[in-house]
C-alpha cells in the first residue's frame, strides 16, 4: 500500500472582507478551513456530504455548500460566512426576523438558513409561500422551525418592500 | 409583572444568529488532535487481524488504536435510564474490549491525527479480516426467537400491564377491532452529530460533550474510567439538537477520554453523518397489535395491546408503548405486553415521544376503525370513553383531554366534515381528515434536582444549574423563572447552565427538563429571596424594619410591605447597608413519590387534513392542528415551536421516517440524509397550535408538564386516519411510503 501525501500549502483567502493565509492540504474543505483553522466556527458541519445545507456560505454572492468547496478553489473569490453579516451589534435584518420569529431552536442550522433565505429574497424566489418553501428545501431544520422560518422571511421581503 | 408565562424571545437568539454560540466541536485547544473510529463491517462474529501499518505510517498520525492497546475499563457498564441521575450507558456493552463484533459500525479501531483530514484518511488505510457468523438484524430473521420481556429500560419498570380478564372483555363486546401494524426503525439525526473534546490535565478529565445530561456523562465516564466523579468535568454551552440521540451516554465519549490519555493531547471526535446510524440508539424496528372491543353505543370493554421489537444482544430494551393505551381510556380488562428479539444491533434507545408515540399511534387508529364501524363520530367516541381516574382510581394530576378535543374540533372545522370515506375531491386529490387524542406520561425517576441563586451588590443576579441548551428553550425559560422568584427584573438576571460543576440537574429527558429545571430555579430564587427579605426585616435600617416577613413583596429589586404604605427598600441598599458583596441561596426540588397517589398524563389532541394522490401515492398533509393541556405555559413563543417541531416530527413518523436492515450484510440500509428522509421545508405544512390551560399543583411548584413530547404523540395517527378519511384505505406500515399508498396489493388489502 502507498499514500500519495499532497503537501500543505499556503491559501490565501478572502472572508468578510478580510484577506487571510492559511497553510492548508489541497483536500481541506473550505467547511473544514474555517471551522478548524480560523476559528470562524457560524458554518456548521452537518452532514459533510451535501445534503443538509448547515454549511451554506456565499461565494461572490451566490449561496454555495462549504462542505462540498475545496478550500483552495475558493481562493481568490469573495467568501461571506455567517459572522459576516452583522455590523458591529447591528444585526441584518434577517438575523433579527429569525430571532422575533422564533425560528430556530438548537440553532445548529440557523447560520445556514439565514444565509440561504437572504440570498432567496435576493433571487427573486421569494415571492409566495410556496416559493419560499422550495427555494429553502435545501436546508434541514431537524428542530422543524419551518413555518418560523417562512415567517421570518415573508416579514424581510415585505419590510424591503420586495427589494433585497 | 411576571416575566412566566410572557414571549420573551431567546436570551441565547444573539449568539445563534451571528454564528458565535460555541457547539462541543467548536471549541478550540491548543495541540488539538482529531479522531477518527473505524467501525465494524461485519454484523456478528470475530475481528481476526488488523494491519495498520499503512495507517501507522500515513502523514500526521500519532496512534492507531486497537482492542490490543486500548485499556480496560473499571466496571461494566449496565443501561440505566439517565433520568434516573446516575451513570447513564446507552447499552451494557462497551466495544474494542475484546475481538468480538455484536453489531455493524461497532467500534473496533481508532486513529488520531494532528489533522482531521489525516485522521480520516488514515482509518480509510486500517486493514480489518473477519471472521464473521450468522447475524439476526430484522424481525423477520428472528420472529421464532421471541420472548416477553420481564422488565424494561435496566430493570426500571414491567413489561407486562395487566388488568381485569381481556379475553373475557373482548369475547363480551358487541364489536371488535383487531389490527397489526409494521413500523420501520427511525434514526433521531439531530443536524450536530454527536461531538466530543476531551483534554486530561494531570488526573483531571474535562470534555465538552454534546449531551442532553452532563452530570450524566459525567458519571458514565467517571465509572468506565475508574475516576473519581469529581475529577471529570463536562462543559456543554450548545447542543445542536437531541432528540434522544443524546440522552443517553454512548461509548464514543468514552473512547475519545481514552484517546487522549493516550497521546497526551487534546482530542476531538465528530461522528460523521453515516456512523450516527450505528453509534447512538435508534428507535427500534417494530410490530404492533391492538384488539380492542367495545358496546354498541362505543363503550370499552377491553383493550390487549402487544409489541414485538427487536433489541441488542445484551439489553433487554424496548421503548415502552403500553403506558398510555392502558391509561387512556376507562376499560376495565386490559392487556399489554412486550416481546423482544435479540439482534444484532446496538441497543436501541429514547426516540422523541419514545414509545407511546407508536403505542398511540396504535390505538388511535384502531379507535377511529372502532368508530367507523358503530357510526359514532371519532372525536364523540373518545369524548365518551374519556376517564378522569388513571386505572388505580387515581385523579388525573391534571386533565385537559376533553377540553382539547373540542377546542382542537373547534377551530379544525371538525363538524363540517362528512364522515364517509372517499367523498371529497381537490382536481385529482382526494382530501381527508383525522382525528387523534394525545397523552405521553409524567415520569418522577429524577432524585431531587438542585439549583443556586446569586446576588451582587449592584442588583445584578444569576441562576446556576447543570442543565444543557439543546433546543428547548431552556436559558430563556430558566432566566424568566428565576426572576421572578428572586423579584428582579428579567433584564437583571442570567441563568448558567452547561458545567457539571453547578449545582445537580437530571439529564433533559422525557419532557421533564422545563419541569425540573423551572423547580430547581424557583426554589433557588425563593429560598435567596427569602433569606434577602429576613434580612432586610431584621435590619434596623430598613424601612421594612420589623415588617413581617411573609408580609413582604419584591418586584424590580425592590422590596415592599403592605404593613408600611409607601416604605421602599431595595436589594442594591440592602446588600450595600450590610457590607455584602454578594448573596446566595441553594434551592432544592424533590419529585413527588413514584407512588404519589395520582394519574400523571399530559394530554391534548391533533388534527389533520390530507390530500392523496391515488396514482401516484403522495400523501401531502395540508393542515396540522393541535390543542394542548401542557400545564403552566411558562413561555408560549417557546414553547409553540417545541409543539409545533413535535407535530411535524410526528408528520415525518407518518410519511417520511423509515430505515430497513439489509439482513444480508446486516447493515442500515440507509444511512446518509438523501437516502433516510427527514422533512424539509417544502415538507412542512402550516401548524396550528392550541393551549388548554389547567393548573397542576403536583408536578412542581409552577405546574409545568412539558411540552417536548406530548406535540409529537397522536400526529401520525391523526394523518393515517385522514389517509382512511381520504381514500377509504388503511396502510398497515409506517412510514406510509408512496409504494403503500399507491398499490393496493402492497398491504394485503
Amino acid at each position: 500500500m502507498t499514500t500519495v501525501e499532497a503537501a500543505a500549502t499556503e491559501v490565501p483567502l478572502r472572508i468578510n472582507g478580510r484577506q487571510h493565509v492559511v497553510v492548508l492540504e489541497p483536500r481541506v474543505s473550505l467547511l473544514d478551513a474555517l471551522r478548524e483553522h480560523l476559528d470562524l466556527t457560524g458554518s456548521k458541519k452537518g452532514c459533510d456530504q451535501g445534503t443538509c445545507g448547515s454549511c451554506t456560505v456565499w461565494i461572490d454572492g451566490r449561496r454555495v455548500l462549504a462542505c462540498l468547496t475545496l478550500a483552495a478553489a475558493a481562493s481568490g473569490h469573495d467568501i461571506v460566512t455567517i459572522e459576516g453579516l452583522a455590523d458591529g451589534d447591528q444585526l441584518h435584518p434577517m438575523q433579527r426576523a429569525f430571532i422575533e420569529y422564533d425560528a430556530f431552536q438548537c440553532g445548529y442550522c440557523t447560520s445556514g438558513q439565514i444565509m440561504s433565505a437572504i440570498k432567496v429574497i435576493e433571487e427573486g424566489n421569494a415571492a409566495t409561500d410556496e416559493d419560499i418553501s422550495e427555494f429553502m428545501s435545501g436546508n434541514i431544520c431537524r428542530c422543524a422551525a419551518y413555518p418560523n422560518i417562512r415567517a421570518a422571511i415573508r416579514h424581510v421581503r415585505d419590510e424591503a418592500g420586495g427589494r433585497p | 409583572m411576571s416575566a412566566v408565562g410572557t414571549p420573551v424571545t431567546r436570551v441565547d437568539g444573539p449568539a445563534k444568529v451571528t454564528g458565535a454560540a460555541k457547539y462541543s466541536a467548536e471549541i478550540g485547544l491548543p495541540g488539538m488532535t482529531y479522531l477518527a473510529v473505524v467501525g465494524a463491517t461485519i454484523a456478528s462474529g470475530r475481528v481476526t487481524a488488523i494491519d495498520a501499518e499503512a495507517a501507522r505510517a500515513a502523514e500526521g498520525v500519532l496512534a492507531v488504536l486497537t482492542p490490543e492497546d486500548l485499556p480496560k475499563i473499571a466496571a461494566e457498564p449496565h443501561l440505566l435510564p439517565s433520568l434516573v441521575g446516575g451513570p447513564a450507558p446507552g447499552e451494557s456493552f462497551f466495544p474494542m474490549q475484546d475481538d468480538v463484533v455484536q453489531y455493524a459500525g461497532q467500534p473496533v479501531a481508532l486513529v488520531v491525527a494532528e489533522e482531521y483530514e489525516q485522521a480520516q484518511h488514515a482509518a480509510s488505510l486500517v486493514r480489518i479480516s473477519y471472521q464473521p457468523t450468522k447475524s439476526i438484524t430484522t424481525i423477520d430473521e428472528g420472529r421464532d426467537q421471541a420472548y416477553e420481556a420481564e422488565r424494561l429500560f435496566g430493570g426500571l419498570m414491567p413489561a407486562r400491564s395487566e388488568r381485569g380478564d381481556v379475553e373475557a372483555g373482548l369475547a363480551a363486546a358487541d364489536v371488535r377491532v383487531e389490527v397489526a401494524y409494521k413500523m420501520a426503525a427511525n434514526h433521531h439525526n439531530p443536524i450536530e452529530a454527536p461531538s466530543t473534546v476531551a483534554t486530561w490535565d494531570g488526573g483531571n478529565l474535562t470534555l465538552y460533550e454534546s449531551t442532553q445530561g452532563i452530570r450524566a456523562t459525567q458519571q458514565t465516564v467517571a465509572l468506565l474510567l475508574g475516576l473519581p466523579i469529581a475529577r471529570v468535568r463536562v462543559i456543554t454551552r450548545f447542543v445542536g439538537g437531541g432528540f434522544g440521540a443524546k440522552a443517553m451516554v454512548w461509548p464514543n465519549v468514552t473512547l475519545t477520554a481514552m484517546a487522549s490519555r493516550y497521546v497526551g493531547r487534546p482530542v476531538k471526535l465528530m461522528l460523521t453523518r453515516p456512523q450516527m446510524f450505528t453509534s447512538n440508539g435508534h428507535r427500534e424496528e417494530q410490530e404492533q397489535r391492538i384488539a380492542i372491543g367495545a358496546t354498541r353505543d362505543g363503550q370499552l370493554t377491553a383493550i390487549r395491546h402487544e409489541k414485538l421489537s427487536i433489541t441488542s444482544p445484551f439489553d433487554d430494551w424496548a421503548e415502552p408503548a403500553t403506558g398510555v393505551s392502558s391509561q387512556l381510556y376507562g376499560c376495565e380488562n386490559y392487556l399489554g405486553i412486550h416481546r423482544l428479539i435479540k439482534g444484532n444491533t446496538m441497543t436501541p434507545t429514547f426516540t422523541r415521544g419514545p414509545g407511546e408515540s407508536l403505542g398511540v399511534f396504535t390505538l388511535e387508529t384502531a379507535m377511529d376503525e372502532l368508530a367507523s364501524h358503530l357510526a359514532i363520530d371519532p372525536v364523540e367516541l373518545r369524548l365518551r370513553n374519556h376517564t378522569p381516574v388513571d386505572p388505580f382510581g387515581h385523579p388525573w394530576s391534571s386533565d385537559g383531554l376533553v377540553e382539547c378535543l373540542r377546542l382542537g374540533a373547534e377551530r379544525f372545522g371538525w363538524s363540517d366534515r362528512n364522515p364517509a370515506p372517499r367523498t371529497t375531491r381537490d382536481g385529482e386529490w382526494l382530501i381527508g381528515t383525522g382525528v387523534a387524542a394525545a397523552a405521553y406520561p409524567i415520569a418522577f425517576f429524577m432524585p431531587p434536582q438542585r439549583a443556586r441563586a446569586r446576588i451582587f451588590a449592584d442588583g445584578s443576579a444569576i441562576v446556576q444549574t447543570s442543565t444543557q441548551e439543546f433546543g428547548t428553550g431552556v436559558l430563556t425559560m430558566a432566566t424568566q423563572v428565576g426572576a421572578d422568584a428572586l423579584g428582579v427584573a428579567l433584564r437583571d438576571m442570567e441563568f448558567q447552565a452547561g458545567d457539571s460543576d453547578l449545582p445537580n440537574s437530571t439529564a433533559a429527558v422525557g419532557s421533564a427538563g422545563a419541569g425540573m429545571v423551572s423547580s430547581a430555579v424557583h426554589a433557588a430564587g425563593t429560598a435567596l429571596r427569602e433569606q434577602l427579605i429576613a434580612l432586610a426585616v431584621g435590619d434596623e435600617q430598613s424601612a421594612l424594619h420589623g415588617a413581617a416577613p411573609a408580609s413582604v413583596k419584591v418586584a424590580d429589586g425592590h422590596l415592599t410591605s403592605a404593613e408600611r404604605p409607601g416604605a421602599v427598600d431595595t436589594y442594591r441598599e440592602l446588600l450595600s447597608r450590610n457590607h455584602m458583596s454578594d448573596a446566595e441561596a441553594l434551592g432544592t426540588w424533590r419529585p413527588p413519590p413514584l407512588d404519589t397517589p395520582h394519574g400523571l398524563l399530559t394530554f391534548g389532541a391533533q388534527f389533520a387534513e390530507v390530500a392523496v394522490d391515488p396514482e401516484l401515492g403522495l400523501v401531502r398533509v395540508r393542515r396540522l392542528n393541535g390543542a394542548f393541556a401542557p400545564g403552566r405555559v411558562l413561555n408560549p413563543l417557546l414553547a409553540h415551536s417545541q409543539l409545533m417541531g413535535g407535530m411535524l416530527w410526528g408528520m415525518s413518523q407518518a410519511l417520511l421516517e423509515g430505515n430497513h436492515m439489509d439482513p444480508r450484510y446486516g447493515r442500515w440500509a440507509e444511512t446518509n440524509l438523501a437516502e433516510y428522509l427527514v422533512p424539509v421545508n417544502a415538507d412542512a405544512p402550516e401548524v396550528r397550535v392550541d393551549f388548554v390551560d389547567v393548573d397542576d399543583e403536583l408536578v412542581g411548584p409552577l405546574g409545568a408538564k412539558g411540552v417536548g413530547e406530548i406535540g409529537q404523540v397522536g400526529v401520525a395517527a391523526a394523518i393515517a386516519n385522514a389517509v382512511f378519511h381520504a381514500t377509504g384505505r388503511r396502510i398497515r406500515s409506517l412510514p406510509m411510503a408512496p409504494e403503500l399508498v399507491m398499490d393496493p396489493a402492497a398491504d394485503g388489502q
